[in-house]
C-alpha cells in the first residue's frame, strides 16, 4: 500500500505527542481501540473552562501510518476550538484531508471516537467538580 | 540509499547465473520438448532433462521422480488433491499440521468437500509438530500425511525424517511442502522417508511460474491423479507442454544450490545472528517467534512489543520485509502461523519477519539494525502502550473496547 504525501509527513513528524496530566480537572482524556485489534489511541486536551476553548491538545498511538497522521491531525485540528466546534469534526473530514483509502477508514473512525471520548471525559470531570463543590456548600450551610 | 531486500520467503531475486542459462531458451533453442522428430525438440529436451537431473540431485532423487508444475501451489494442490482421489479406495483421512501454507489447507478444504476426513495437528509454541501427536492421529484410513519442512513466516523445520520413518512404518504416504527449506538445509528424500516433495524455483534464486512434485516410484511407487489434463506429459501426471526456460532456471538454481549451500547457509546464519543479537541487546520487550535453533539459517521473526508492524515498517522504507500485523492485508487478521503458536493478536501486530538471501551483506543487515532499533524506540515514545507498560499497567487487565 502507498501512504498519501500528508499521512508520511504526519508519521514523519507528528504533532503534539506527549501527553497531559490526566488528574487535572481541566484535562479530558480518550482511550481507544484495542491491543487486539492493531490499534490505540490515547487523546488529550486541556480546556479553559471559562471560553471553552481548547488550549491544548496531546496524543500517543500504536498503530500504522494511518493511525498515527489521523491522531496527529485530530490534535492539531483541535487546538484552538471550542468544545462545541470540536463535537463536528467527522471522521469524514480526517479521511478527505488524509486521503485515507477504504481499507484504513476505521483510523478515521477511531481518531473520531477518541475525541468524543476525551470531550466526553472532559465534561464528565465538569460535572463531577461542580457536584463535589455543591456538596462542599451543602456541608458548609 | 539502494533499497535493502530482507523478504526472501516471499520471493528471492534472480540469479544472474540462473538468468544466463535461461537466456538460449528464449530465443535461439525454443523448442518444445515434447517434439522427438527435429533438432529443436532435442534440444528443449536436453535442456529439460538436465534440470531433471540438478533437481533430483539437489534431493537425493532419480530425476524420473520429477514432476515439472507452475509452482509450488500447483505441485501443492497435486500432492494433496491428486493422492486423495487417488487412493481413495484405500482410505480417505488425511493429516496435516495446522500451520502449512494456504496452497496446502485450502486443498485440505476442497479435499473435505469431496468427501475427506483432515486433521490439522497443532504446532508447539515454537511452531513445530510432535510426532507423536501424529501418531496419535493416524486411523486405518489414513492415506496421508502432509507436514511442511520449514515454515514461511517463523522458519521452523519440523521433525522431517521422524514423521517419514512413522509414515514408513504405517505405510502411509508422506509429503513435505519443501519451498522454504530447499537450498537452505540438507534435504535427501530416501533418508527422510518423503514420498512427495513441493519445489519453488523463485524462492531458490530462479524465475516465478516454475515448480516440481517429486513423486516417489519405488518404495513405494507412487501415482497421483492430475488436475491437469491433455496431452499426457510427465508420465502422464501433468499435461501441459513444458516451460522449458524456466524449468532451465530451476535446473541451474538446483545446481547452484546444490554446490553453495554450506556457504549460503553459514554466510546468512551469521548475518542473521547478528541482526538478532543487535536486536535483542539493544531493546527491551522483544520476542522472537519461531525455534531458537531449529529454524531455517536465513529467518527471523521478532514482535517488538507496543509497535504495530506497519508503522514500523513505513519507519524502515528502504528495508523490504513483512509483517504479521493485520493491517498488512485484506483481511484485517493477524498471521494465522503466529496465532497457532499461541503468540496474542496483540504480540502478532508488532511482528516483522526478516527474511535474508544469497546476495544480503554484512553492511545491509548493520544498517537495517541501526534503522529498526532507532525506529522502535521513536515509535515507543509515542506509543500509549508503552507509557502504560512502564507506568505498571498490566495491558492484560485493562478493560478494551474491541472493535
Amino acid at each position: 500500500m502507498s501512504y498519501s504525501p500528508k499521512v508520511i509527513d504526519h508519521y514523519e513528524n507528528p504533532k503534539n505527542v506527549g501527553s497531559l496530566d490526566k488528574n487535572d480537572p481541566k484535562v479530558g482524556t480518550g482511550v481507544v481501540g484495542a491491543p487486539e485489534c492493531g490499534d490505540v489511541m490515547k487523546l488529550q486536551i486541556r480546556i479553559n473552562s471559562n471560553t471553552n476553548v481548547i488550549e491544548d491538545a496531546k496524543f500517543k498511538t500504536f498503530g500504522c501510518g494511518s493511525a498515527i497522521a489521523s491522531s496527529s491531525l485530530a490534535t492539531e485540528w483541535l487546538k484552538g476550538k471550542t468544545v462545541d466546534e470540536a463535537m463536528q469534526i467527522k471522521n469524514t473530514d480526517i479521511v478527505e484531508e488524509l486521503a485515507l483509502p477504504p481499507i484504513k477508514i476505521h483510523c478515521s473512525v477511531l481518531a473520531e471516537d477518541a475525541i468524543r471520548a476525551a470531550l466526553a471525559d472532559y465534561q464528565k470531570k465538569q460535572i463531577d467538580t461542580k457536584n463535589t463543590l455543591q456538596a462542599l456548600n451543602g456541608d458548609a450551610k | 540509499m539502494k533499497m535493502i531486500y530482507l523478504d526472501n520467503h516471499a520471493t528471492t531475486p534472480m540469479d544472474p547465473r540462473v538468468f544466463e542459462a535461461m537466456k538460449p531458451y528464449f530465443l535461439e533453442d525454443f523448442g518444445n520438448a515434447a517434439s522427438r522428430n527435429h533438432a529443436f525438440g532435442w534440444k528443449a529436451e536436453k535442456g529439460v532433462e538436465l534440470a531433471r537431473q540438478n533437481i533430483a540431485k539437489l534431493i537425493n532423487a532419480n530425476e524420473k521422480e520429477i514432476i515439472f508444475t507452475s509452482g509450488a501451489t500447483e505441485s501443492d494442490n497435486m500432492a494433496i488433491l491428486g493422492v486423495a482421489e487417488m487412493y481413495a479406495e484405500k482410505g480417505n483421512h488425511i493429516i496435516v499440521s495446522n500451520i502449512e501454507h494456504k496452497a496446502i489447507l485450502d486443498s485440505c478444504k476442497v479435499a473435505e468437500k469431496r468427501g475427506c476426513k483432515v486433521t490439522y495437528i497443532p504446532v508447539d509454541k515454537f511452531g513445530r509438530v510432535n510426532t507423536d501427536q501424529i501418531r496419535k492421529a493416524i486411523t486405518d484410513k489414513t492415506i496421508l500425511i502432509s507436514i511442511m519442512f520449514a515454515n514461511n513466516e517463523i522458519g521452523s523445520i519440523n521433525p522431517i525424517a521422524e514423521i517419514g520413518k512413522l509414515a514408513k512404518e504405517k505405510g502411509i504416504l508422506f509429503h513435505t511442502d519443501a519451498v522454504q527449506a530447499l537450498g537452505r538445509v540438507s534435504i535427501d528424500v530416501e533418508a527422510m522417508g518423503i514420498d512427495l516433495l513441493s519445489i519453488s524455483a523463485h524462492k531458490i534464486y530462479g524465475p516465478k511460474g516454475v515448480g516440481a512434485l517429486y513423486v516417489r516410484r519405488k518404495n513405494p511407487r507412487v501415482k497421483v491423479t492430475p488436475l491437469i489434463h491433455g496431452g499426457g506429459h510427465e508420465r502422464g501426471m501433468r499435461s501441459g507442454t513444458l516451460n522449458v526456460p524456466g524449468i532451465v532456471g530451476l535446473g541451474k538454481a538446483c545446481e547452484i544450490a546444490l554446490a553453495e549451500l554450506q556457504i549460503d547457509a553459514a554466510t546468512q546464519k551469521r548475518l542473521r545472528d547478528r541482526l538478532e543479537a543487535r536486536i535483542f541487546s539493544e531493546l527491551d520487550e522483544v520476542y522472537l517467534n519461531g525455534h531458537p535453533t531449529e529454524r531455517l539459517p536465513n529467518n527471523l521473526n521478532v514482535s517488538f512489543a507496543f509497535v504495530e508492524g506497519e508503522s514500523l515498517m513505513m519507519g524502515i522504507k528502504d528495508v523490504a520485509v513483512s509483517s504479521g500485523s493485520a493491517c498488512t492485508t485484506a483481511s484485517l487478521e493477524p498471521s494465522y502461523v503466529l496465532k497457532a503458536l499461541g503468540v496474542g493478536d496483540d504480540l502478532a501486530h508488532t511482528s516483522i519477519r526478516f527474511g535474508l538471501g544469497r546476495f544480503t551483506t554484512e553492511e545491509e543487515i548493520e544498517y537495517t539494525a541501526t534503522q529498526i532499533i532507532k525506529t522502535v524506540k521513536r515509535l515507543r515514545e509515542m506509543s500509549p502502550l508503552y507509557e502504560m507498560s512502564k507506568e505498571g499497567i498490566d495491558l492484560k487487565n485493562v478493560n478494551w473496547a474491541t472493535h
